[in-house]
């Protein structure tokens, strides 16, 4: 098991989803259990299902000294940016700090790919059309390169692109960089947009609910796309000691399929006992779980055989009824999410879930509960196996 | 503190048309042979097995090719390291794939293809042919995305005090997109980097609050050499200085205000 960490303060978080742009809109939805998800309008042909769409991307352009990152994905990691003073507080970082001492690490799982495929639906005898010869958009960094030319971060800028898990870990990547005196603070979190690639991709693979998502439903018959941008601000705890805390973190490979979990749970409990060693917390003292409940058949299942580990009073829902599956910006979204849980004292619901998998049932939220919490936890897992689960705590008394 | 712990460079692998693995390649660096013309046009990757080997995509097989040469030379137990996979674009035939077919029979994407697009494809079929169950990730930095990944290997193998795997690989681009993202060549290498090997070149790191100054001539040959990619120029660039006899130090950029200084002493 490995060796407990010092927590991290986060000084700034935000998030701007179907749920609306920051935090009072999403406590605000979370509370009253009301769906971001709505009828699919996204596409030329769009398929029938529903999608977490955020509302007014397209009438939100790029401020013009960024015209040459130019893209929806950018749009929204613009939009989210300027909720909640995000900007503000990684530009008060570098004042700080110094630009260089501060590091940013963002996950992603479409990028920009939308204006890739964009320029493939308007190829002009087999070339890109002019508005679209940006090499710097047709790449998967495109997101981070775009974000520390807009916050001037100038330390190290990673992009980590591990499907569902990818802003997960990158709380993960930027603890490491602080613990080792490399930087002195971290911008982290995730944007993924919707483009043709993920809805006619999980389409392909008949992960896709035609009705809307119902995590740990008996019913439940697959995800519902979303898309997101959430950030959070990470320092050592001596520059905010009453800020919450990033407590612990751990991460696994479930070694056995590219595309459907480990089926007895042991990956993703390799992660979980590897977040609580690292924060150093006994599972019994967990109060609240944002569970990846994607709403497949599989992965609730076999996410639901982590459950057990927690004590009969732990509450834990599934939040992507109210936001839809955002992919690479789930787990900095959730994150966030779980943040909030803590800081107004409640547990979100898990939307969409009206008859619960009785395995489930004992700790999970069907409405939202008013509650104390000290210790929150957030699953994700993605893709080829790749687990991550994150735990934040409260800071010390104001 | 702006350094990192020294790290012994305990395995290498690699491959390019014409230089299958580390010892050939070391070879052409030392301007001792030239690339073989009879060279097979795909790694072999058998640490796959046979049935994934069919199925993976040219990255895929890339990266499993030299992660394997670079474990076996170190001795270790693949399922015990964890590893980073590093690439500028990731699958860019499948990109190209996926864009064509959406852009005209959205509904005819082949799922195997989507599941094989995402950057954590190399990541995913390692941990699985070698039951890795440690943590795995994929990262990019663009031009950058070989420093940025030996920066993220090393801070790993120091934070946590144990061997980790690196690969950087990038295919060949293709179709439309091949103007966006020139790289006219498959070219992937890997290293393990251990805390506390005995043996191996030693290798130090530090970040600099500069960016990198641009490649001078003998820069420039080793990015023709590697395909026109930035990434893998940074990265033939750790390569010349191993099969070196003497140490030497080197900047590779980053970001856009830091630079990464290595030191290689063989």
């Amino acid at each position: 098991m490995p060796a407990r960490i010092e927590p991290l303060a986060i000084t700034a978080a935000s998030a701007t989803s179907a749920l609306g742009r920051g935090l009072a809109a999403h406590l605000d939805a979370l509370r009253n259990g009301r769906s971001g998800l709505a009828p699919n309008d996204f596409s030329s042909a769009p398929l029938d299902c529903r999608i977490g769409r955020v509302a007014g991307v397209e009438d939100a352009p790029l401020p013009a000294p960024f015209a040459r990152w130019e893209c929806r994905n950018n749009r929204l990691a613009w939009l989210g940016l300027e909720q909640d003073g995000v900007r503000a507080a990684a530009a008060r970082a570098v004042e700080r700090y110094g630009a260089t001492r501060v590091a940013l690490v963002l996950g992603t799982s479409t990028a920009s790919i939308g204006a890739t495929e964009a320029a493939y639906r308007r190829l002009d005898h087999g070339h890109f059309p002019d508005d679209l010869r940006r090499p710097e958009i047709h790449t998967p960094h495109s997101l981070v390169a775009f974000v520390a030319a807009a916050t001037g971060i100038g330390g190290p800028a990673l992009t980590i692109s591990t499907a569902c898990s990818s802003s997960a870990k990158a709380f993960a990547s930027a603890e490491r960089l602080i613990r080792l005196g490399l930087v002195d603070a971290a911008l982290v979190g995730g944007v993924d947009t919707l483009c043709d690639s993920v809805l006619f991709g999980f389409h392909s693979l008949a992960l896709v609910s035609r009705t809307g998502c119902r995590p740990f439903d008996l019913g439940r018959d697959g995800i519902s796309i979303g898309e997101a941008a959430a950030f959070a601000l990470l320092e050592r705890v001596d520059a905010a000691p009453t800020a919450p805390r990033l407590a612990g973190y751990g991460e696994s490979s479930d070694a056995w399929h590219m595309s459907t979990p480990q089926p007895d749970g042991r990956g993703a409990l390799a992660a979980l006992d590897a977040a609580l060693a690292r924060a150093g917390i006994h599972s019994d003292a967990v109060d609240y779980i944002n569970l990846h409940g994607t709403a497949t058949v599989k992965n609730d299942e076999v996410e639901a055989k982590l459950l057990p580990r927690f004590p009969a009073r732990a509450r834990a829902s599934a939040t992507k009824g109210f936001t839809g599956h955002t992919l690479g910006a789930a787990g900095a979204l959730e994150a966030v999410l779980a943040l909030l849980a803590i800081e107004h004292g409640f547990v979100p619901p898990s939307l969409g879930c009206a008859r619960p998998m009785p395995e489930a049932a004992a700790w999970l939220a069907l409405q939202p509960e008013v509650r104390r919490i000290e210790v929150a936890l957030s699953n994700s897992f993605g893709f080829g196996g790749n687990n991550t689960c994150l735990v934040f705590t409260r800071g010390e008394p104001a | 503190m702006n350094t990192l712990p020294a790290l012994r460079i305990a395995g290498v692998g690699a491959w390019l048309q014409g230089a299958p693995d580390w010892p050939s390649l070391r070879s052409v660096l030392l301007g001792e042979r030239g690339l073989a013309d009879t060279a097979p046009v795909k790694p072999a990757a058998n640490i796959l097995p046979a049935a994934e080997r069919r199925r993976a995509p040219d990255g895929v097989r890339l990266a499993a090719e030299v992660a394997a040469q670079a474990v076996a030379m170190s001795g270790l137990d693949a399922a015990t390291l964890p590893c980073i996979f590093a690439s500028t674009h990731g699958e860019l035939a499948i990109t190209d794939y996926v864009c064509e077919t959406l852009a005209h029979a959205p509904l005819e994407l082949s799922p195997t293809k989507f599941h094989n697009s995402v950057l954590n494809a190399p990541a995913g079929y390692w941990t699985i042919a070698t039951g890795c169950t440690r943590a795995s990730s994929a990262i990019t930095a663009h031009h950058r995305s070989f420093a940025a990944g030996l920066l993220e290997a090393a801070v790993f193998a120091c934070a946590e005090a144990t061997p980790v795997l690196l690969a950087c690989c990038d295919v060949a681009s293709t179709g439309p997109l091949a103007e966006m993202t020139r790289t006219t060549l498959a070219f992937g290498m890997a290293l393990v980097l251990a805390p506390d090997a005995a043996a191996g070149a030693r290798l130090t790191l530090a970040l600099d609050a500069a960016p990198a100054a641009a490649p001078g001539p003998a820069g420039l040959a080793l990015a023709r050499a590697a395909g026109d990619n930035p990434a893998n120029a940074q990265a033939l660039l750790l390569l010349a200085a191993l099969a070196a006899t003497r140490s030497t130090r080197q900047a590779l950029a980053l970001s856009s205000g830091s630079s990464l200084e290595m030191e290689i002493t063989p």
